[in-house]
């Protein structure tokens, strides 16, 4: 077993060629899949939604493969490895966040909706502008997720292939992109679920071997996991600067520190309940059932599956902290993402590695393909379709415009990548929860529940809680201003480098004190939805009226009937 | 939308709104929904607030390294399971008959 000081020298982990291998077995074996379930041309539904032809099971296996990203496996695995308990707010969060979508959002959308989001924002306002805006919200919150999952993938590739440099980096985050853009434009949503789904099935199963594997070597016993985490932290270098290693177990280690930081944890958490029914990806998933009992059924399925995922990720930090150590975390390319594949390696060597980085590999390729698929629809539906040609294009046409945005949003997601390599991707994905929650969330309640909303409200609120979540983004620390630290950089020397975007300590033009403006910009959109509202008369009561008994009655929901 | 109903269609949708029937599905939906919402958001903030505020507390040992913060989120978990599982039985049970009432009545005066 590589010891640490061999680990520090190389920076590889496993056998390079073996990982490969994998995740080349892994493509081809999708790539099949998707070949054999795509047959041939598709209507704009078969494109979008697969007809709304699967069962809410299988929606349900799929959606919890297009959750639990990679932030989800290896972002919170390593969150809880190096900060303990506080950590485990993003599994929580994440999780009840489901419930706002089985109670509020899933079914009603499921009736009132057949391609996009903004199908049932646009029910009953204006079409264009609502359109229009939702498009560049829904836009804005899938570029920051794909970023999320593509620094993720930038990462690893720099752990599993003994990569460090620049290019080679950047070579695999572009065959990444291909792929993934392969897979949409052969087998569109029909095509990407089933990738989902076999995602879902590896990633869960993998997770749970290593849950048992970690518990077995503490005697099944939780207490003593925690036991065996706190004494590597105590013999790590870094001990002091985990605030005492004993603590580990403990909330408050790293948001407990300060008023700032107390209240950026409530907003956090704020974001992370509320993101979750506003994800653009997420919700498009719910229209590939038939039924909004099919839609139930299918985040039942997903609330099952992503809680039993989250408490065994508990069970993955610990033992990463325990058996990797923090010291080795944070050395490993990727840092706080590696945990989880290095945890695997101390489990099951070369062979457990390559098979765990081959399944995270292909949860970064499964949900950037879902992410594509919906920012692709809203470029070719809404803004193609009913906003450019005011509802007059056919059916080829919309699935031609939709397959070249797939492929604009691919070399995106590549570019974007070799940016945000070294973000930690749990806290990226945070934000485009932020986002999500401000710009999206709002104008769905809304327009599901509330007699009186307009299409000024919505507008409002959409631009309000997209304008504030980014531009308050932009001015925080995440982007510029956090003080320097020691760092380590890939060619062995230490320099000082603030952990914010822009590494240069000099560049500072934070003035918002929060790392996520959730607890700021969604309050606001909300307000502003209200606002905008009662000063427009504007209210369509024939629509309204149609809107809440098909939302409830599940009337007219069917087949495409424009053909 | 595509699939726009003609004008009289979109009175009888405002005709069925305003049946007893389906303002008492109406109730029944939210009357469930909302307060349980209501539940788990306060349940939920309730564990952030005390691990941010009251971390001493939460950080209390219950037996070896298992404090009480950790119990605490793992309920967090029961409770989520519980929400979902209690709401789809009464969805399947009660719900879905007094929706499916109210779409027939739509089905029925269209096809006259």
């Amino acid at each position: 077993m590589a010891g640490l000081t061999s680990l520090a020298a190389a920076t590889t982990v496993g056998n390079p060629t073996l990982n490969i291998s994998i995740f080349v077995i892994f493509v081809l074996v999708t790539l099949t899949v998707v070949i054999k379930v795509a047959g041939g041309k598709k209507t704009a539904e078969q494109y979008y939604t697969a007809g709304g032809a699967f069962s809410g099971r299988q929606n349900g296996i799929a959606i919890a493969g297009d959750y639990l990203s990679a932030a989800s496996f290896l972002g919170i695995a390593g969150a809880i490895a190096l900060q303990g308990m506080d950590g485990f707010l993003y599994s929580i969060g994440f999780l009840v966040a489901w419930l706002v979508a089985l109670l509020l959002v899933a079914e009603l959308m499921r009736n009132t909706g057949r391609f996009t989001m903004a199908d049932v924002l646009a029910y009953r306002l204006k079409q264009r502008p609502i359109r229009i805006a939702v498009s560049v919200s829904v836009l804005c919150v899938s570029l920051f997720y794909l970023l999320a999952q593509m620094a993720g993938a930038g990462g690893l590739v720099s752990l599993l292939l003994g990569v460090s440099g620049e290019m080679a980096q950047n070579l695999v985050i572009a065959v990444v992109g291909v792929v993934m853009v392969t897979y949409v434009l052969i087998g569109g949503m029909k095509g990407t679920t089933w990738v989902q789904i076999i995602k879902a099935v590896l990633l869960i199963t993998a997770a749970f071997v290593m849950t048992v594997w970690v518990l077995g070597k503490y005697g099944f016993s939780l207490s003593g996991l925690f036991d065996g985490a706190i004494e590597t932290a105590k013999g790590s270098a870094n001990a002091k600067t985990v605030a005492g290693a004993d603590k580990l177990t403990h909330y408050g280690v790293k948001y407990g520190v300060t008023t700032t930081s107390k209240i950026d944890f409530i907003s956090l958490a704020l974001a992370l309940v509320l993101g979750t029914a506003g994800l653009p990806h997420v919700l498009q998933r719910f229209y590939t059932v038939p039924t909004s009992k099919q839609a139930r059924k299918s985040v039942e399925w997903a609330i099952w599956l992503i809680g039993g995922f989250y408490l065994l990720t508990l069970v993955i930090g610990f033992g990463a902290g325990a058996l990797v150590g923090p010291d080795k975390i944070s050395a490993a390319p990727g840092k706080a993402n590696s945990a989880a594949p290095l945890l695997a390696y101390e489990l099951g060597g070369s062979w457990m590695l390559g098979i765990v980085a081959g399944i995270a590999f292909a949860t970064i390729l499964a949900v950037v393909a879902g992410l594509t698929i919906t920012a692709s629809a809203t470029f070719a539906h809404d803004l193609y379709k009913e906003v450019f040609k005011r509802g007059q294009s056919t059916q080829d046409q919309e699935v031609k415009v939709a397959r070249y945005s797939a492929i604009a949003i691919g070399l995106v997601a590549i570019f974007g990548g070799m940016l945000a390599k070294s973000q930690n991707i749990a806290f990226l994905v945070a934000l485009a929860f932020a986002v999500a929650a401000s710009a999206n969330l709002p104008t769905i309640l809304y327009s599901l529940f509330w007699k009186g909303f307009n299409t000024k409200g919505a507008l409002w609120s959409i631009y309000g809680g997209l304008i504030s979540s980014i531009g308050l983004i932009i001015f925080s620390p995440v982007v510029s201003g956090k003080p320097a630290v020691a760092t380590k950089l890939a060619d062995g020397t230490s320099a000082m480098l603030s952990p914010s975007m822009f590494t240069n300590p000099d560049i500072d033009f934070h003035w918002f004190p929060l790392d996520n403006p959730g607890l700021i910009s969604i309050p606001l959109a909300f307000f502003l939805g209200w606002l905008g509202s009662k000063l427009s008369k504007e209210h369509n009561a024939q629509k309204y009226a149609e809107m809440e008994v098909r939302s409830l009655t599940g009337h007219g929901v069917g087949p495409a009937v424009d053909h | 939308m595509s699939n726009h109903a003609p004008a009289e269609a979109d009175d009888q949708y405002m005709a069925v709104q305003a049946t007893p029937e389906f303002q008492a599905l109406r109730k029944k939906f939210r009357g469930f929904v909302f307060p349980m919402t209501a539940f788990f958001l306060a349940w939920y903030f309730l564990y952030v607030l005390l691990s941010i505020f009251a971390s001493d507390f939460m950080n209390k040992a219950l037996f070896g390294k298992i404090t009480i913060g950790l119990v605490f989120g793992l309920l967090q978990f029961v409770t989520t399971f519980a929400i979902t599982f209690i709401y789809a039985r009464w969805a399947n049970r009660d719900l879905d008959p007094a929706a499916d009432a109210v779409g027939a009545t739509l089905d029925g005066q269209r096809e006259h």
